[in-house]
């Protein structure tokens, strides 16, 4: 596929934002939100981990799985590249960095379950694209993530939900809000575009 | 609990959508057209029946500590089954849900089932939990896609249902709805139950 590498990096920052274009990653998008510190500790997380195991998982896919027929078998060795890695990351900055550690551990077994970290894997294969275009890809995508959990926070802590009807407060408002921002963000579309 | 109130109360009563907010991910993502919505609900209710009473069945066996790996491994090998069998039988479907098939594996409603009810449950019990929570999530699908495919395409399960003289509203097919419908409905639900509570 014949798509320069900043643009795809870009095309995955803005214009298909892994959440609001795709709808990667919701859980923890709506349930971490609450607080602008704790979503950049998240989405910092996010992003290393979304960025590094997609590398990982492109040379498991095209020098592991495919060479020995066993592609049936991604969505198994996907998910335990994902597992192993946090479990890794989350080790060694325990041992060397422990400040780091208490204000991003909690939120590293979490990523695990994040569907925004497995669909970029997925994403990436569909797609076919090559080992740089994919690591533009993780990298934009998880930047992209981060921007908009950011966003979504900064909006909620000044939201005064008093003025909110009963039924739409919570999730249900912060589900508006982030339409809202997707609308905003598909006025960016003429930029670039990937499918 | 008998069978039926195990069955009801996670179809409606702890509906995993609007309830729990769990799993919103793909229901968001899909459900643009019926049909992707209806495929997709089925797939989740397979897995989710399997991998509750799998995970249920080996509940005495699974070390407390490794549990959250096993239980994802087992989830992994039933959407497998569902992306083989897609593959196969429907492959236009398949290309259409495209990595959604894969993700149903981080779907959290089925780890939430799994914690929540299969590793304390019988068998068989945890799998009609399972049939009842996917068939909970498969509705709200439905619900929300019925509305984006009407007002989208004009259509309903690719039939034609509004005629020429209906003006397609493209931001039904787009993203932005999928958040307003889904945020709608919560609306709706809160409303009902808190009307009932009442009366």
């Amino acid at each position: 596929m014949e798509i320069s590498v900043f643009i795809l990096f870009m095309a995955a920052v803005f214009t298909s934002n892994i959440l609001l274009t795709n709808f990667l990653g919701m859980c923890s998008y709506l349930s971490v939100s609450k607080q602008i510190e704790s979503s950049i500790g998240l989405g910092i997380a996010v992003f290393f981990v979304m960025t590094c195991t997609t590398a990982l998982n492109y040379a498991v896919y095209y020098f592991i799985l495919v060479p020995l027929d066993l592609v049936y078998l991604q969505y198994i060795i996907f998910i335990i590249v994902i597992a192993a890695f946090v479990q890794l990351t989350e080790m060694v900055i325990e041992r060397f960095s422990p400040v780091l550690y208490y204000s991003l551990g909690i939120f590293l077994p979490l990523i695990t379950v994040n569907c925004a970290i497995l669909g970029v894997s997925l994403f990436m294969i569909i797609r076919h694209y090559t080992f740089i275009q994919s690591v533009a890809f993780g990298a934009g995508s998880g930047i992209g993530w981060m921007l908009a959990i950011l966003a979504l926070a900064g909006i909620r802590e000044r939201v005064n939900e008093k003025f909110v009807p009963a039924g739409l407060r919570g999730a249900a408002l912060s589900l508006i809000i982030t339409g809202i921002m997707a609308l905003g963000f598909i006025g960016l579309s003429g930029i670039a575009v990937i499918q | 609990m008998t069978k039926k109130q195990i069955l009801l109360n996670s179809l409606f009563t702890e509906n995993a959508v609007w309830r729990q907010i769990l799993g919103i991910c793909s229901a968001l993502a899909v459900t643009n057209l019926l049909m992707n919505s209806l495929v997709m609900g089925l797939g989740v209710i397979f897995t989710l029946a399997c991998s509750s009473f799998t995970i249920s069945f080996l509940r005495n066996y699974i070390p407390n500590r490794i549990r959250m790996m096993v239980q994802v491994l087992i989830i992994a090998s039933y959407v497998i089954i569902v992306d083989l069998f897609l593959k196969a039988f429907l492959p236009n479907m398949s290309k259409a849900l495209g990595p959604y098939v894969g993700l149903i594996i981080t779907n959290c409603i089925i780890m939430g089932r799994a914690e929540a009810f299969a590793s304390k449950n019988t068998p068989v019990n945890s799998a009609i939990d399972g049939i009842g929570a996917g068939t909970g999530y498969a509705l709200v699908l439905l619900i929300i896609a019925f509305f984006r495919e009407l007002f989208g395409f004009g259509t309903l399960f690719g039939l034609q249902v509004l005629g020429a003289w209906w003006t397609k509203w493209s931001i039904m097919v787009m993203a932005p709805s999928a958040f307003f419908m889904l945020a709608l409905l919560m609306w709706f639900v809160y409303t009902m139950k808190t009307r009932k509570a009442k009366n």
